[in-house]
């Protein structure tokens, strides 16, 4: 397997069951969630209403959060292209 | 006119609908892909034992983090104030470490599937039945608790009736697990994580601007339920009054030792998450791992209920048209604008699909391997018990349907939630203590010991309910009832074990402390020897960081 001693996180061995190569990587999936996420109420928060405005006390909160989840998804995605998973079968498995 | 609906009505926009779709697109995408690589039982219940530590670790998390714990812990900050720590730090950090650090290797190493399979091993089959009715017994009421926290939200949201709400919210629980088992839960629960600390700090971030930061919050706080309302201690020697209305020897054996220990440690929902692991080491860290996020977990939970008390004053008072339950709904009507809002509700959901999920597939694990397995059906293909864990998981949440009526008929969840873990956890764990850690401990002793060391706090409950017993609140009864089931659970088993004959020590191998099987570190990875990964040091660390959390809630 690969070297997995520094990363600060597990990997997954391979092969011990069809599921365990079949799986697939859940940093993408978070990743690619917060990105959405993040782009979609950082738009909110291009566009504050006054309504809005007014509950949040005058805080951008939208673009606050958008912003922070659009940072936090970014990490996942580059820590999946900086260590990918290394099982033999399922490289197109999720992308 | 102002109605519960009226008042707690969320009104979310494209946007807002966008987000939930969205999530549960994805959710669903992930038990599709996840029902691929289901093929027989032990993936199903088991994930085929093959996660890693943090992903483990975040689902241990997560599975205890459901609609409950949110609505209800915040019900706890805005009802008992910063006494509620207590439930994170005492109340959960040394259970989770004790968990990883002592108990894991028996449950790992002795390759069970659930814990009930535990007690077969060591005494016999008679405990084992017990042991595996009370547990599909408890799995449907928390689940009907949980059922319950949803149409709260559906009913803030949608202005749906109770009753409707909890129908709707048991049907997608129900397609949702069925399509994907085990597999995608914990995938789910790890998302679900993320989703909801994304909503959860924002909502905490402007409630605290609304009462003027921090320092307006100590302040009117202090104004108007007095300083002791902010200290986790104050008040709780002897003869002394706090809002807890439990004094701190309770705390520390009720809550800290009684009830968390066995929450956390013998509570399938949790400890299935761990066996998940790809190996030992994984399975050890993940309490461990799993510690950490929870101690800062009251900052977005307990503290928006302290907020919603200022936000709302007349909150979970005789005659006021919120109750406590409904603290955190209330902060996100009143606080975020569309967009987070959105994240917030899609948040919430996705907490409760975690708590539900993890309760129904453990009420199926039990079920299908401790009952239908083993004394109903036995000897029949895998492919048969698959499909009986399909159909019992319908019949669980359907079950779950009814229970959440019961439920419904409490003003905050989490009492009612610590009522059950009195009744079902403590006597096990009481029971698991002893199978463990003394040798001498006999079938008939654990039978029996758990038999009465469940009938004991159900009585002193029902003595409570009927008006014989008076107490300072609900929790310090649930306090007092755990300490009452441990010690009668104890109380019975030493005299049963002495009067009967124990185990043949060869039979006792690898389930017994003191038989070094137990012991072995199981394989190891490359990797997992990194100091990092030590569990001695995760677990002492996390001990250490939860007593220097106290600090702030002492002085």
């Amino acid at each position: 397997m690969s070297e997995q001693t520094d990363s600060g996180e597990d990997r997954r061995e391979t092969g011990k069951s069809a599921a365990s190569t079949k799986l697939f990587d859940i940093r993408t999936i978070i990743g690619g969630l917060f990105v959405v996420y993040g782009v979609l109420v950082g738009l909110a928060g291009m566009f504050p209403t006054a309504e809005g405005l007014a509950k949040s006390q005058g805080i951008n909160i939208n673009l606050w959060t958008g912003l922070s989840m659009l940072a936090l998804g970014g990490l996942f995605l580059l820590w999946v292209r900086l260590r990918p998973l290394e099982t033999p079968e399922m490289s197109s498995e999720e992308g | 006119m102002h109605t519960l609906a009226d008042g707690l009505r969320l009104s979310m926009n494209w946007m807002d609908s966008l987000i939930l779709v969205i999530y549960f697109a994805v959710v669903l995408g992930i038990a599709f892909a996840a029902k691929r690589s289901v093929h027989t039982t032990l993936d199903f219940f088991l994930s085929g034992r093959s996660l890693p530590a943090w992903v483990t670790g975040l689902a241990f998390v997560s599975a205890n983090l459901g609609a409950t714990e949110i609505l209800g812990m915040a019900a706890n900050g805005a009802q008992y104030g910063a006494y509620t720590i207590h439930w994170y730090l005492i109340g959960a950090i040394p259970a989770m470490v004790f968990l990883g650090l002592v108990m894991m290797p028996f449950y790992y190493n002795s390759k069970v599937r659930s814990v009930p399979e535990f007690l077969l091993l060591r005494f016999s089959r008679s405990s084992h039945l017990l042991s595996s009715i009370l547990f599909a017994v408890a799995s449907v009421l928390i689940a009907g608790v949980n059922l319950y926290a949803l149409a709260i939200v559906l009913q803030a949201l949608l202005g749906w009736p109770i009753p409707v709400s909890i129908v709707v919210a048991g049907l997608f629980v129900l397609a949702y697990i069925i399509i994907g088992g085990l597999t995608s839960a914990i995938y789910n629960e790890v998302l679900q994580f993320f989703v909801i600390v994304a909503a959860l700090v924002p909502l905490t971030v402007l409630g605290l601007v609304r009462v003027g930061g921090v320092g307006g919050l100590l302040d009117k706080v202090t104004a108007s339920e007095g300083a002791q309302f902010l200290s986790a201690w104050g008040g709780t020697g002897f003869g002394q009054d706090n809002p807890l209305g439990a004094n701190w020897l309770t705390i520390t054996l009720g809550l800290g030792f009684a009830i968390s220990f066995g929450y956390w440690t013998t509570n399938f929902a949790e400890v299935q998450r761990s066996l998940s692991a790809k190996n030992l080491s994984a399975a050890r860290r993940t309490p461990l791992i799993a510690a950490f996020p929870k101690m800062f977990i009251p900052l977005i939970v307990v503290l928006p209920g302290v907020i919603a008390l200022l936000v709302q004053p007349n909150i979970g008072q005789p005659g006021s048209e919120y109750d406590y339950n409904s603290a955190i709904p209330l902060l996100m009507a009143e606080l975020l604008p569309n967009g987070v809002l959105g994240l917030a509700v899609t948040g919430l959901m996705a907490s409760f699909m975690a708590g539900m999920a993890a309760n129904v597939s453990s009420f199926n694990t039990v079920f299908t391997t401790d009952i239908w397995q083993a004394y109903i059906k036995p000897a029949m293909s895998d492919a048969h018990y698959l499909m009986i864990g399909r159909v019992v998981t319908a019949v669980g949440v359907l079950i779950g349907i009814g229970t959440a009526f019961i439920a419904s008929s409490f003003s905050n969840i989490m009492n009612y939630m610590q009522t059950l873990f009195s009744f079902f956890n403590v006597p096990l764990f009481a029971t698991f203590i002893l199978a463990l850690f003394w040798k001498r401990m006999t079938a008939q002793a654990g039978f029996w010991g758990l038999l009465l060391g469940t009938l004991a706090p159900v009585g002193f409950y029902s003595l409570y309910r009927v008006g014989i017993v008076e107490m300072g609140s609900d929790q310090a009864v649930n306090m007092t009832s755990s300490i009452i089931a441990f010690a009668v659970d104890v109380a019975v088993s030493v005299p049963v074990a002495l009067a009967t004959r124990p185990k043949p020590a060869e039979e006792l191998v690898g389930l017994v402390y003191t038989k070094a099987d137990a012991n072995t570190r199981g394989e190891l990875q490359k990797g997992d020897d990194a100091w990092y990964r030590k569990p001695a040091l995760l677990g002492w660390g996390a001990i250490v960081l939860a007593v220097l959390c106290y600090i702030p809630f002492s002085i």
